[in-house]
């Protein structure tokens, strides 16, 4: 009696608003949502309504991507698609944190690019691809263009938010200390703004696989998202799969190495 | 003269839409040095503008501002503040935080190794002034609200400024903790021989800290009476109760009350009771 009360406490504890979570109850609910659409889908096949050119099985996914890791090159495809994406990220990261450093402490460069960059930011990246084609042509650039049209003019737009977003009175507090403008940029806004820096580079990098897929289905001979297209061609469903599959456990561990970097950067914000 | 601060025909108005009411007209206050002064008055009276005008954060309209003989133009390491919140560096630790003016150029030049040396001890004999020793290491998000402060107020301190502003430093503290912040100030006043500045919108707070207590006024912002503090240097929480303290808490309220506008307020009240009582009416 007075255990299942306890029990319903717990239960009622887990449901409050905004409420708390052991690491260990994290964690096995969380593997409980990265396994729930697997078991979708294998009760889905077990049916048997379902043609495996439409779904196929898990296993048969599975031993597709052991063949192509055996006979196709799948570290191959692997590897210039993340190359690709960390080009295209990295050339897009440095060129939109200085300029956002810029737009977020200066009222004149604000008014100059911000209008500007809302603007070609609603212009979609994926119409740029002919253009980049007939500029650029077809090399690994071509891909690197893409991805940096489709992630700089965000990242600068959310980079500069994070620079307007230090504390006002950490700014002041410098002036009245007698900081020079330069050494406010390098002293108290950099350092404070650093960790949401870090956050939207973690978010925006998502958007780089986006567009990485983008590019290889249009103007590429390797990676996997010209594995997935040629595969459609064939009808090699399994194969779909699979390069979808990977692309989304690449995601997941560069994101989980992103949050650990946040945690051993910034020991204050984890320290209570 | 001995008149550290010098305000005269001092005048803000914000933005340039005609008939805002100023913010500040014609401020007139002369602060003698070593005086700790503090500024009371209802919200909208211009108290801590007038603050952030003295740091030079915030430009005037007219009117000029001498401190030591020198007119104000923009901020300087010899008039330091005291922000209510959110102003220490999260990243870093309490005693890096104390120390950061010493990253500064302007704390740097000419400075020979010796100086050095009477930096760091003087942020270790203000560490332990404020009673931060043992928390020297930490971050400011493991400290209470208080003890945040007190590294604020040591940080302010670092830099030996001429003129300390203080805007409502404790004005996020409870009751209990705000107490001990108040003879710590005092304290930290008497040993530092600086010129303060304290804006304060607690009355009782005001008179236990100044030798001078200034009422503000709301539309236009405007110094409305000055009061001497009937108390002797050393003070003690004891004189919250005295006769003289409680007249003088007494006179500050009712011109505040009567400055601020809530005496329309009052008569407002009184007129919608009398509406609801039929009786009177007839």
């Amino acid at each position: 009696m007075t255990e299942s009360k306890a029990a319903s406490g717990n239960l009622a504890r887990l449901w409050r608003v905004r409420g708390s979570l052991s690491r260990r109850s994290y964690l096995v609910i969380a593997s409980l949502g990265l396994l729930s659409p697997l078991v979708l889908w294998l009760w889905v096949v077990s049916t048997g309504k379902i043609d495996a050119v439409f779904m196929p099985t898990p296993l048969s996914v599975l031993s597709r991507i052991a063949e192509w890791y055996q006979a196709d090159n799948l570290l191959g495809d692997a590897w210039i698609s993340i190359y690709r994406v960390s080009m295209g990220f990295l050339l897009s990261a440095m060129l939109a944190l200085p300029l956002a450093l810029m737009i977020g402490v200066y009222k004149p460069v604000q008014a100059f690019f911000e209008p500007l960059t809302d603007f070609v930011r609603y212009m979609p990246a994926v119409a740029f691809v002919p253009l980049v084609m007939v500029w650029v042509g077809i090399e690994e650039s071509a891909k690197i263009a893409i991805i940096f049209i489709g992630t700089f003019f965000q990242m600068v737009l959310m980079m500069a938010e994070d620079v307007r977003r230090v504390p006002i009175t950490q700014i002041e507090a410098a002036q009245t200390m007698g900081a020079t403008p330069n050494e406010i940029i390098k002293l108290v806004i950099l350092p404070s703004a650093k960790p949401a820096l870090m956050d939207t580079l973690r978010v925006t990098l998502g958007w780089a696989w986006t567009y990485l897929v983008v590019a290889e289905l249009v103007a590429a001979n390797s990676g996997l998202g010209y594995a997935i297209m040629k595969a459609q061609r064939f009808l090699q469903t399994d194969k779909i799969f699979a390069g979808i599959l990977l692309i989304g456990v690449i995601g997941l561990a560069m994101d989980q190495a992103f949050r650990w970097l946040h945690r051993i950067s910034f020991p204050w914000m984890y320290r209570k | 003269m001995t008149d550290k601060i010098h305000i005269t025909g001092l005048d803000k108005v914000f933005g340039v839409a005609p008939n805002t009411p100023k913010a500040l007209d014609g401020i007139l206050l002369n602060v003698a040095a070593n005086e700790f002064v503090t500024l009371v008055g209802a919200s909208g009276c211009g108290k801590s503008t007038l603050l952030r005008i003295l740091a030079g954060l915030e430009d005037r309209s007219a009117g000029q501002i001498i401190i030591n003989g020198r007119p104000v133009s923009g901020p300087s390491p010899e008039r330091a503040m005291v922000f209510q919140h959110y102003s220490l560096y999260p990243w870093l630790s309490v005693m890096q935080n104390i120390k950061f003016s010493r990253n500064l150029r302007t704390g740097r030049e000419n400075l020979s190794s010796s100086d050095v040396e009477i930096a760091s001890g003087r942020a270790d004999a203000l560490l332990s002034l404020m009673g931060l020793g043992h928390v020297a290491d930490h971050y400011p998000n493991q400290l209470s609200g208080g003890m945040q402060q007190r590294v604020a107020i040591a940080r302010a301190l670092m830099g030996r400024p001429d003129v300390l502003l203080m805007d409502e430093p404790f004005g996020a503290l409870d009751a209990q903790s705000r107490e001990v912040m108040h003879d710590l100030i005092r304290h930290v006043y008497a040993l530092e021989k600086a010129t303060v500045v304290f804006v304060t919108h607690d009355v009782e707070e005001a008179i236990y800290l100044g030798q001078r207590v200034v009422v503000m006024a709301p539309r236009p912002g405007r110094i409305d009476s000055i009061y001497t503090v009937p108390l002797p240097e050393k003070r003690e929480q004891d004189m919250k109760h005295v006769p003289e303290f409680l007249a003088l808490k007494k006179q500050i309220l009712a011109r505040i009350r009567e400055t601020s506008g809530m005496k329309t307020d009052f008569d407002m009240l009184e007129q919608l009771t009398r509406k609801n009582q039929p009786d009177a009416s007839l």
